[in-house]
């Protein structure tokens, strides 16, 4: 049992990165839809770099720098140019993923350096959640503190207020003084940076090595994920757990369930957004805005000014 | 997510300043791409001209090759002009891989159980692929209109169920003779099989389709009342109810219309090119179409030869791969790179004569 949790939250360890990383980008209201694109192509990146090298960390460096690199074209497209943040987004998606193929050819099948496993002191005997939570390697105890620093800056620095105020009510937060697209731009690349540190948590810690579509669809999922949990990281990160509970499920029916083997792997990205669909229905929207206890863990409301270009002039 | 984020769409006709102005506005775009295109290629160590003369050797050198290009204009064109439609009317049609698969299985379907001739069977197919896309681009757009979740995810998902679907028939109920394999049903019976022009990949069909669905969809968004509607939906679904059109009718017109000719991609795939249904029997042409769509500034106008560039760029790549053993994805690098920078290009572009416009003197001879 503790070792079916265990690998539950290995699996959903860098789809919490992209989660939360891609969660404050649209809380101050830039979509990157290039997540996709972003986890491939760092994923890459990152075990390339980790692999000349020799070294874990110059492999997550590079792989939070072509994170950042994604982001900063998104948000430069939509900030700068006006561009529709989806379009660029998709576009990047594309490239960026024929680029992780193309450059990473020579890559394939290489072994390279891994994050290492660390036992907490003291933690991990804690009975039951010290073998789930804290027998693991450091990509996942970084994916921890990345959900608890996101959610208690979003919800309770006034710089987190302050990140909110942007992707709500632009205009009123540039009449405070706020400088709008300087912060969007700081947080989008931000946000890049923990998508790519999604990736080199697949290359170098959860999956590794690389080989062609080693991420495959799990950008997408990242990005319904974050609907999925409204906007929260803490949400979001429960929403990277189920999806991970999903993946481990599929895996061990896979013996079972001989006949349709073969599309089990796909099973838990089918459900993911499928839950995403149940919980926008309309009927299920009216019974979580009627009762405040299902609001809290149902609703989600996109932040209102999400996608939106905003002109100081 | 929000309407106000929609592209900004121009479906101004070509007219002589528009195709030079479009035309001048790709040169410099293509000149970047080309230049990123030969620095990639010097960074893996590939030899840079010798790579560029391959890829156009590979798309056009003979005639089978220019037979395997065309035909992969077909899926392009046919995505293409449906997503025109989708896009026109605000939408993202994320779901037209899953669009494609489905008409490709609706023609499977057909294809496999139906008796009789070609005169019969083909039709058939052909409409069944029609039906089988227009009905599963249904199922994002009541998901829209209806269930108020956001057609990209919604067509996401119903693109995994798609494939999913289409490989749970391949190595369930339609698995070949003896073994179940992921590698396809059966071939087809002859008489379902697309003609081709000679010992080449070319089916005169196909591609007549393909340019017929062009057209209609010019037409469609040029003369009629309903593209005039469909596009006062896609600009502001509010005032547009408010002027009296009925905007969910429209919506899911335009996810049928497009759902319609992605199936009939689908049925070409599998009945023209391949013979028989494989998992991947989109071949990824439904994202590229997009693509193309962006590209074209969403035009109609601008699909056909846009999307004839980018098949040639794909055939072509293929070449790259069985001679300079380099990975065949530098295509799609291409055709990501160029699209990118003519969008950031064209919002460099409005924003340039935007700040001009606010100058009272230098805002006289615009454009």
């Amino acid at each position: 049992m503790e070792a079916t949790l265990a690998s539950i939250v290995a699996a959903a360890t860098p789809l919490v990165y992209a989660a939360v990383g891609e969660t404050i980008g649209e809380r101050a209201g830039v979509i990157n839809l290039s997540l996709e694109g972003t986890i491939m192509l760092s994923a890459m990146t990152g075990f390339a770099a980790g692999f000349v090298t020799g070294s874990a960390i110059v492999g997550y460096a590079a792989a939070m720098g072509v994170g950042m690199l994604l982001a900063a074209i998104v948000a430069f497209a939509s900030i700068q140019m006006r561009l529709n943040q989806i379009a660029v987004g998709f576009v990047l998606t594309l490239l960026a993923v024929q680029l992780s193929t193309f450059l990473g050819d020579s890559y394939v099948g290489e072994a390279g350096p891994q994050v290492p496993s660390l036992s907490i002191p003291l933690l991990e005997r804690i009975p039951f959640l010290g073998a789930v939570l804290f027998q693991q390697n450091l990509s996942v105890y970084g994916s921890y503190v990345a959900v608890v620093a996101a959610a208690s800056f979003i919800y309770r620095s006034r710089r987190g207020l302050i990140l909110r105020g942007i992707g709500e009510r632009p205009e009123a937060a540039f009449a405070r003084g706020i400088p709008v697209n300087r912060l969007r731009y700081l947080y989008t690349i931000l946000g890049g940076a923990l998508a790519g540190m999604a990736g080199a948590a697949f290359s170098l810690a959860y999956k590794l090595g690389w080989r062609d579509g080693l991420t495959t669809n799990f950008g997408w999922i990242a990005l319904a994920i974050v609907i999925f949990g409204g906007w929260n990281p803490i949400r979001a990160a429960f929403g990277a757990y189920l999806f991970g509970a999903l993946q481990v499920a599929a895996g061990k029916l896979q013996p079972v369930l001989t006949g349709i083997s073969q599309i089990l792997p796909l099973m838990p990205f089918v459900l993911m957004i499928f839950a995403l669909v149940l919980v926008n229905l309309r009927p299920l929207r009216d019974l979580w805005d009627s009762h405040p206890a299902l609001r809290a863990v149902f609703a989600s409301e996109p932040p209102s000014g999400l996608g939106t270009a905003f002109h100081p002039e | 997510m929000s309407r106000e984020g929609t592209i900004r769409q121009r479906f101004s006709g070509p007219s002589l300043r528009g195709i030079f102005g479009r035309a001048g506005s790709l040169l410099l775009p293509i000149a970047l791409a080309l230049v990123v295109t030969l620095l990639l290629l010097l960074l893996i160590g590939a030899p840079p001209i010798g790579s560029l003369r391959l890829l156009w050797t590979g798309a056009v050198g003979s005639p089978g090759k220019l037979a395997d290009t065309v035909m992969a204009w077909v899926p392009l064109a046919l995505a293409g002009a449906g997503l025109v439609v989708t896009f026109t009317a605000g939408l993202w049609n994320i779901g037209i891989e899953g669009q494609i698969v489905a008409g490709a299985v609706a023609a499977t379907g057909v294809a496999r159980v139906v008796p009789g001739s070609s005169a019969v069977l083909i039709p058939l197919t052909l409409a069944a692929g029609v039906v089988g896309g227009a009905l599963w681009a249904l199922l994002a757009g009541v998901l829209k209109t209806r269930g108020n979740v956001n057609e990209i995810f919604g067509g996401l998902g119903l693109d995994f169920v798609a494939s999913g679907m289409a490989i749970y028939l391949i190595i369930g109920p339609w698995k070949r003779q003896g073994i179940a394999s992921t590698s396809g049903t059966d071939l087809f019976r002859r008489e379902a099989w697309l003609s081709t022009v000679g010992t080449t990949s070319l089916v005169p069909l196909a591609v007549a389709l393909a340019v017929l669905a062009v057209v209609l969809v010019y037409l469609l968004m040029r003369g009629t009342m309903f593209g005039l509607r469909l596009k006062a939906v896609g600009k502001n679904v509010t005032s547009a109810r408010l002027l009296g059109i009925p905007d969910e009718r429209y919506l899911l017109a335009a996810f049928a219309t497009c759902g319609a000719l992605a199936g009939l991609a689908g049925a070409i795939q599998a009945t023209g090119v391949q013979h028989k249904l494989i998992p991947a029997i989109s071949g990824g042409f439904g994202f590229l179409a997009i693509l193309v769509v962006l590209l074209a500034g969403f035009r109609a106008a601008w699909i056909a030869p846009i999307a004839l560039f980018f098949a040639g760029v794909s055939i072509g790549a293929t070449q790259l791969q069985l001679r300079l053993n380099l990975n065949s994805a530098l295509g799609g690098v291409i055709q990501g790179l160029l699209v990118l920078i003519v969008i950031l290009a064209g919002g460099w572009q409005q924003r340039w004569r935007s700040r001009r416009r606010r100058e009272p003197e230098a805002g006289a001879e615009d454009g």
